[in-house]
């Protein structure tokens, strides 16, 4: 097991390494990512609106519940929903949620081009695969996730405001207060870093399975999934070391 | 001219091809021949250099290609072209985008170079006026055609062609091979096609190799193979009892 998840490894740095050498042409490159960005970022603005404003919803309600027995000021709400969003939601849930949608579509749409002998086809013309079609997907996705993540932080905390305010658990003064107290730009920071590696993991892992797929649709559908997983385990674990690190 | 000395090609235990030489020739549609399982494929793909060899070289012209770095063999590549069993079309992009991508990727051609280099090509292959259609509706034996019109597109010296004729009906499968063979001569380029249709075998078979269980069994040409006396070639070619009777025909009528 051990061997098997080195020997997964080293592939996995290799084909990295592969990945960042000079492009054929620019242009295609430019034009790749940017198919890659509106395929990434406009193709998943809706779902990570609909989770977003759920989970600030749930938080708030859940908080008022809990506050309701106890000392602490009702305007702390607010704050919890912003901090918690900002530090730990926005990011963990979005990426996870986009290793599910942007991920396992990444390896099947590599892993299909794989099995139709399309990344041969291309090979033989002299294109350096793993850089035409990975590293556009991961620029894109470095670019667009922390944008998602930025909406969806933002998106939670109005989720938050829709559940408490007009339901009467506090009102709409102590929840603005709430969003402005305390406020420490640092956690904006970490959570861009989350994004960005949560973004460079589930974009990379995801490719990596779709590139070395073998077999067929069976395969396809297994490296699919294990996309999701293994990318959605290492973001967790990322989370923890990056919350480690930066607290 | 493509040379293979003594390739072999092993994965795991198991030994697919053991000790293949073979030259292939500019100008002429060389084919690999066997049966399924006799390591065409492979072979093919080695000398594309999609696999590397356990031992062995494959020369082109003058230059060891099995020895280059990625960088030099990917220089080397920009002169091969390539038309794939399934046709290997990328299916989001129309049939001249699918033509044109070689030119995208590799040259600093402008639109309108572009543009005239790829309605040449479809006009080579019989394609004018499918250049907005996408693989997907187009019929098996068009899609190869545009395979073709990509692989040539760059004007390569080599041509492989991997069962340019599976899935395709007898009519649609000779104009497939006329066509392979017409752009080689024109062009002078070394074709080598992987295939086990026997009317390519004798229509176009300038250079036939025989492969059986991953060893080189016969060297020759369509018409040598009417009078081999290879017993595996003439049990794979005149495999059935109606091709038996034909070619005893066929020899009859030589001897007179």
């Amino acid at each position: 097991m051990q061997l098997n998840f080195l020997y997964h490894l080293g592939k996995y740095i290799k084909l990295m390494g592969q990945m960042f050498a000079r492009p054929e042409k620019f242009s295609m490159y430019y034009k790749e990512t940017m198919r890659q960005m509106v395929d990434i970022g406009v193709g998943s603005l809706i779902i990570v609106c609909l989770i977003s404003v759920f989970i600030g919803a749930v938080a708030a309600v859940q908080f008022a519940y809990q506050l309701e027995q106890s000392f602490i000021p009702s305007y702390y709400i607010g704050y919890i929903v912003r901090d918690m969003t900002i530090i730990e939601l926005a990011p963990t849930i979005t990426c996870l949620v986009l290793a599910g949608k942007v991920g396992s579509n990444m390896a099947a749409e590599i892993g299909g081009m794989r099995q139709k002998e399309h990344i041969d086809a291309m090979e033989i013309m002299g294109v350096n695969t793993a850089g035409y079609l990975i590293l556009p997907k991961i620029i894109a996705a470095l670019l667009v996730i922390p944008l998602l993540v930025a909406i969806s932080a933002f998106v939670s905390i109005i989720g938050g405001y829709l559940s408490s305010v007009p339901t009467g658990m506090l009102t709409s003064d102590d929840y603005i207060l709430g969003l402005r107290s305390f406020f420490v730009p640092y956690n904006v920071f970490m959570m861009f870093v989350k994004a960005f590696v949560f973004a460079f993991i589930l974009t990379s892992v995801s490719c990596y399975q779709g590139y070395y797929v073998t077999g067929g649709s069976i395969e396809l559908g297994k490296a699919s999934t294990q996309a999701v997983v293994y990318s959605d385990t290492l973001i967790l674990l990322a989370d923890y070391i990056i919350t480690l690190m930066l607290t | 001219m493509i040379i293979a000395k003594n390739i072999k090609k092993s994965f795991g235990d198991t030994e697919v091809l053991k000790g293949i030489s073979a030259s292939f020739y500019p100008g002429k549609t060389n084919l690999i021949i066997g049966r399924s399982g006799a390591g065409k494929t492979v072979f093919l793909k080695l000398l594309v250099g999609l696999f590397a060899p356990t031992s062995g070289e494959v020369w082109y012209s003058d230059v060891n290609f099995t020895g280059l770095s990625k960088k030099k063999k990917k220089a080397i590549r920009t002169e091969m072209g390539m038309l794939f069993q399934g046709s290997a079309l990328f299916d989001s992009l129309s049939v001249e985008e699918n033509v044109r991508f070689p030119l995208d990727m590799f040259t600093n051609m402008t639109r309108k170079e572009k543009k005239m280099r790829v309605e040449e090509c479809l006009e080579r292959v019989e394609l004018v006026g499918a250049g907005d259609k996408f693989p997907g509706e187009v019929s098996g034996g068009m899609q190869k055609r545009v395979g073709i019109a990509r692989a040539i597109v760059l004007q390569p010296k080599y041509l492989f062609c991997d069962e340019p004729n599976s899935g395709l009906d007898p009519k649609t499968a000779l104009t497939i091979d006329e066509l392979i063979k017409s752009i080689t001569v024109e062009n002078n380029i070394t074709t080598v096609i992987n295939t086990h249709d026997m009317n390519s075998v004798m229509e176009i078979g300038d250079n036939i190799a025989f492969l059986h269980l991953g060893e080189l069994a016969w060297v020759g040409n369509n018409s040598e193979v009417l009078t081999t006396e290879n017993e595996l070639l003439e049990s794979f070619i005149f495999a059935s009892p109606f091709l038996q009777r034909l070619r005893k025909a066929a020899t009859t009528n030589l001897k007179k």
